[in-house]
Order: C-alpha cells, then sequence, then structure tokens
C-alpha cells in the first residue's frame, strides 16, 4: 500500500487548490477524481472546455485557469477516473481506476467531492427530456452540446438563471424560464439583507443575470407553481403544466431543465460515519467540520462546498486552509507560519459568505419541491412515491431507515442519493417533526457499485504494491 | 436508433472524431464526450427502461449521482453512461429491464 501524507478526493476548486497549496508545504500528495479531467463539476473540462465562443460561458468558469495552472505544475500524484469506493476511520483510501482496486494509506485525507443538485420531485420528473440545470451545463462545457428544442427551464436559483442566460448566449431558443421561488421568501431573504449588502459584489452579478435574462427575448414567468411534466405516447416527455397567476398554463417542451439549488454531496462522508447536522437555511445536511475543515474523526477534513454550500470561491479558499492546517499536523509548518498565512483567507471568506443567509433563504425551494405530491416518483431506481413513503410513516415507520426496509426506497443504485433528503422530509412533515429528529439512511461502504472482479483485485494490487515497496 | 431531436452541437474547439456503435449503428462523437452525451448526441433516448416497471429513462444529472443513464458498454452491463468517455471502436447497447446474468457470468462466478 502506498502511503502519501495527504489523500484528497476530489479535483474541483476545493481539491485543486489544497492540493497545490499542500505541495508548496513539502507534503507528499496523491489527488483522486472520478472525473477524467480536473475541474470538478464548476470548472469541468476546464483544460479543454467545448465551446468555441468563450462568451458563451463567461469568465467566472474561465477563472478555473487560473486554479487548473497551479494544479497540473505542482507535484502532486494525479489519478483521474479513479472512484473512491471506501474510506476507514483508520484513512486507508480504497479506489478502483482502469477496472483494478488497490488501498493508499493516508497522514491526513481531505474530502473534496463538492455538491450535487437537490433532488427536483415533481410528477413526471423522471421522463426521458427532464434533466437537471447542472446536467445540461455539464453537456455546454464538456461536449458543446444544447438541449433540443422546445425548451423550458423551471426552478429556482442562481444556476437556473445562469445556465437559462448561457444557453441564450449560445443561441439556442428557449420557450421559457418559469421560476417557482415562493413569493414569501422575498420577505424572508429581507432580513439578511444586511448581510448581503456586505457580500454585494455578488448581489451585483446575480441581479446582472437576471436584468439580462429580463432584458432578452426569453420569456419569464416568476411564481410558478404545480408543475408537472407529461409524456408522450412513447414515454417521452412531451408537455408540461403549471399555474402561472392562478391559471393553469400548458406548453409544449421536448427538453425540460430543473434546478433547486446545490447541497452537500454527503455519501461518502455518511459512510465514514462523520457527524452530519441538520442546516435550517440551506434545508440539507452537512458534515459538521472546525474553522480548518477538520472533522469529528480526526485526521479527516471537508473542503469546499461538500462541508456546506458556499459556492466554488469560497470552496477554493476553504481547500488553502484545509492544507495549511494539515501541514502544521504533520510537522511541515508553524502554527504562525499557519496563521499569517490564513489571515487574508479567513477575511476573503467573511465577505464571499456574507451573502449565503440571504441567498438560502431566498432559495429555499417551495413547498412542493420538499414534499412532493402522493403521485410524485421520490425514489426514481425503485420506483417509490411519496404517497408510498407517508403510508409507511402511518404504518409506524419513524425513520428513512424503516421506510428502506419497507419499500427499498433509496436501496437501488443510486443509494439514495436522489431521494434521501426528501425522505426524510416528507417523514419530518407527515410526522409533524424536524429533519434533525428524523434523520438520514445509513450509508454504507461500497458508495459507488463495483464489480466482483475489481474487489478481487484488492488483495493482489495491494500485497504486491506492499512488495515493491519492501524492496 | 436514431429517434427526433437530438441535442445540437455548438462550433466547438478542435478535437478528434470518435467512431462508436450505439445499438449496432455507427456514430460519430467528439474526444472528451461521455457515452451519456454520444447517447444524447444520437438521439437515443431513452436510454434504458427500469427493471421495476419497464418505464423508460433517459441521462439526467451527467456527473454520477442519478444512475439513471445505466447502460451496457463493451458487453459490461450497468455501467454509469456519464462516467465513461467515448474511444474509438466502442461497442454501446441500451439496456432493457434488469441486467441478465448470462452463461459467461456463470461460469466465471462458478
Amino acid at each position: 500500500m502506498k502511503q502519501y501524507d495527504l489523500v484528497i478526493v476530489g479535483a474541483g476548486p476545493a481539491g485543486m487548490a489544497a492540493a497545490t497549496a499542500a505541495a508548496e508545504q513539502g507534503l507528499t500528495v496523491a489527488v483522486l477524481d472520478e472525473q477524467a479531467a480536473p475541474g470538478g463539476q464548476i470548472y469541468r473540462a476546464i483544460s479543454a472546455p467545448a465551446p468555441q465562443d468563450e462568451h458563451i460561458l463567461g469568465q467566472d468558469y474561465y477563472h478555473g485557469r487560473q486554479l487548473l495552472a497551479p494544479f497540473t505544475q505542482a507535484e502532486v500524484d494525479y489519478i483521474p477516473a479513479a472512484t473512491v469506493w471506501e474510506i476507514t476511520r483508520e484513512r486507508e483510501v480504497r479506489l478502483s481506476a482502469q477496472g483494478q482496486a488497490r488501498t493508499l494509506r493516508a497522514g491526513r485525507i481531505l474530502l473534496a467531492t463538492g455538491a450535487q443538485e437537490r433532488p427536483v420531485p415533481f410528477p413526471g420528473w423522471q421522463l426521458p427530456g427532464v434533466m437537471s440545470c447542472g446536467a445540461a451545463q455539464i453537456m455546454l462545457k464538456t461536449s458543446g452540446l444544447t438541449p433540443p428544442a422546445p425548451l423550458i427551464l423551471a426552478g429556482s436559483g442562481p444556476l437556473l438563471l445562469l445556465i437559462a442566460l448561457q444557453l441564450h448566449r449560445a443561441g439556442v431558443e428557449i420557450a421559457a424560464v418559469l421560476d417557482t421561488t415562493p413569493r414569501e421568501n422575498y420577505l424572508k431573504a429581507g432580513r439578511h439583507l444586511g448581510g448581503a449588502l456586505r457580500g454585494w459584489k455578488v448581489l451585483v452579478k446575480g441581479l446582472g443575470y437576471m436584468t439580462r435574462l429580463k432584458g432578452s427575448s426569453v420569456r419569464c414567468l416568476s411564481r410558478v407553481s404545480g408543475l408537472r411534466a407529461e409524456a408522450d405516447d412513447h414515454g417521452k416527455l412531451s408537455r408540461i403544466r403549471f399555474t402561472h397567476k392562478g391559471k393553469e398554463q400548458t406548453l409544449n417542451a421536448t427538453s425540460l431543465l430543473v434546478h433547486q439549488g446545490v447541497i452537500p454531496n454527503v455519501q461518502l462522508s455518511r459512510a465514514i460515519g462523520i457527524d452530519h447536522q441538520w442546516d435550517e437555511q440551506q434545508l440539507c445536511w452537512h458534515p459538521r467540520t472546525d474553522f480548518w475543515g477538520e472533522t469529528n474523526i480526526p485526521g479527516i477534513f471537508i473542503a469546499g462546498d461538500g462541508a456546506g454550500i458556499g459556492g466554488a470561491v469560497a470552496a477554493e479558499q476553504a481547500g488553502r486552509l484545509s492544507a495549511w492546517q494539515i501541514a502544521h499536523q504533520l510537522g511541515k509548518q508553524s502554527p504562525v507560519d499557519r496563521d499569517r498565512l490564513a489571515e487574508p483567507v479567513r477575511r476573503d471568506l467573511a465577505s464571499i459568505l456574507a451573502i449565503r443567509p440571504f441567498l438560502d433563504v431566498l432559495y429555499q425551494p417551495a413547498k412542493e419541491f420538499l414534499t412532493p405530491s402522493d403521485d410524485t416518483l421520490v425514489c426514481r431506481c425503485e420506483e417509490i412515491t411519496a404517497g408510498d413513503i407517508r403510508r409507511f410513516v402511518q404504518s409506524g415507520c419513524i425513520g428513512p431507515n424503516q421506510t428502506k426496509a419497507f419499500s427499498r426506497v433509496g436501496m437501488g443504485p443510486c443509494q439514495g442519493r436522489m431521494c434521501g433528503l426528501t425522505v426524510t422530509q416528507i417523514i419530518a412533515d407527515t410526522r409533524q417533526t424536524t429533519p434533525a429528529e428524523v434523520g438520514y439512511y445509513n450509508i454504507r461502504s461500497p458508495i459507488k457499485p463495483l464489480t466482483l472482479q475489481e474487489l478481487a483485485s484488492l488483495a493482489d494490487n495491494d500485497s504486491s504494491q506492499s512488495a515493491t515497496e519492501n524492496n | 436508433m436514431q429517434t427526433d431531436s437530438p441535442f445540437n452541437r455548438l462550433a466547438t474547439t478542435p478535437a478528434e472524431a470518435v467512431t462508436l456503435e450505439i445499438d449496432g449503428q455507427p456514430f460519430i462523437a467528439r474526444e472528451g464526450d461521455s457515452v451519456a452525451a454520444a447517447l444524447l448526441a444520437a438521439g437515443a433516448v431513452p436510454s434504458r427502461t427500469t427493471p421495476v416497471s419497464a418505464s423508460p429513462r433517459a441521462p439526467y444529472c451527467m456527473m454520477g449521482v442519478c444512475f439513471e443513464c445505466l447502460v451496457e458498454v463493451d458487453g459490461l452491463a450497468n455501467v454509469q453512461g456519464c462516467m465513461v468517455q467515448v474511444i474509438e471502436g466502442m461497442k454501446v447497447r441500451c439496456q432493457s429491464g434488469a441486467r441478465e446474468l448470462t452463461e459467461g457470468d456463470f461460469h466465471e462466478a462458478v
């Protein structure tokens, strides 16, 4: 088994920045990433972006090059297309790459596994033709592909507006953008406007998206509710229904892109057994970490959106903070040097994160997406509906692990990634208690499926590596 | 396999053309495309049907979270199409229902 001072999981902004900072401090570093190239989702394909016209994706995306350049030059073992499927408390990292499994030993581990989009359950969300906004953006970045018309975007949050703007710039005809942000959110968010004004740069940017989109020819409807997608005879998306200003409307659609914000990707941190807490503003779980990103399991750190949503620029800075603390813990850096480096970052982070409470409250999803109607599929893998979950609660299930035992909800290939949050919220709502009280699925390794052949290769690969190291 | 309304390709930066087979039909993808992206560009939608109710599905998240893009790649079933990049000569098949155990699997298992 190869030993590193630091093993980082994820090559997004937090992972790239942390790897570069740690290598600068003289640590031996490995970066494992599921994708074929560095960038994470936000800077996906930054080493070879597909669209010729850089105006389409915009400057914020190409900022990723400033992280990529030092990362590619740093002395780091970068292992792309690697699936990490188990991490132990003893800091052994098990991964599969190119059909072979092996273990790395780590002095410290940094999870930089980022975010995923919040599940957007509504009737018909499983139909071919419905995708997440993030998915469309990934297609644009990696392949220069755009969804077929008629195209509709529906949901809430900055990413919805950004992807609408990017597709518009790409010359894609957008039939409508349906904003589902509930009216009362504007009042609730108003209380956090003071903080938002301290983060005025982000605010101005967000307002810019909105004005440019509204100033374009794109039809934008706000306070939309009752979203439903309907299929043609072949089971593919053909039209959507919704309510706007009290009137039901129908629009033809070949593509529907949906979005309700992003949430930390907690699959790995849950499987390790790290403590998580319910975030009342972001309406999701996040692992408990200290200022430097260290979790309750000593030696395991989390930086970036995986620790709580703060965005790409905050993730980058959080990655550096973790790297400096790890360098200090491993005796490579004095606390004085660590604090000297950290001080400007601390100030920068405070200013970047000042807008979060405002954004988090403003873009809280409408109730229809948090606790969807009975006929809505909640678990796309096992095809369990919201109504099923409510019936299980009425039969006495008090938590997600019981509904799982009753129905296999969360037990399909995605292992709860697409339904976990919704199941917790439906149970909490039905029991009239809080998600914190209801809890979450027990996630077990392997967190991604691997073939028996891969699993069997583990013993050979780990012992042959040890043999080489002993020679 | 080619159905109506595939995804459209914008003007892109230079990359190699990659020829693969989707359900036995040749398709030219772009180097850097994932298998799931190639399926959408080829209009191969739905790309699978579910084991539970045989309902049609297509790629949804494109980042390895949703597992809706499961397909058969070079004979290996249940591969996340969005996590694998296309390579020359690759053979992709849409999946119907649950993965079946073939005789080969059986002998291997024994």
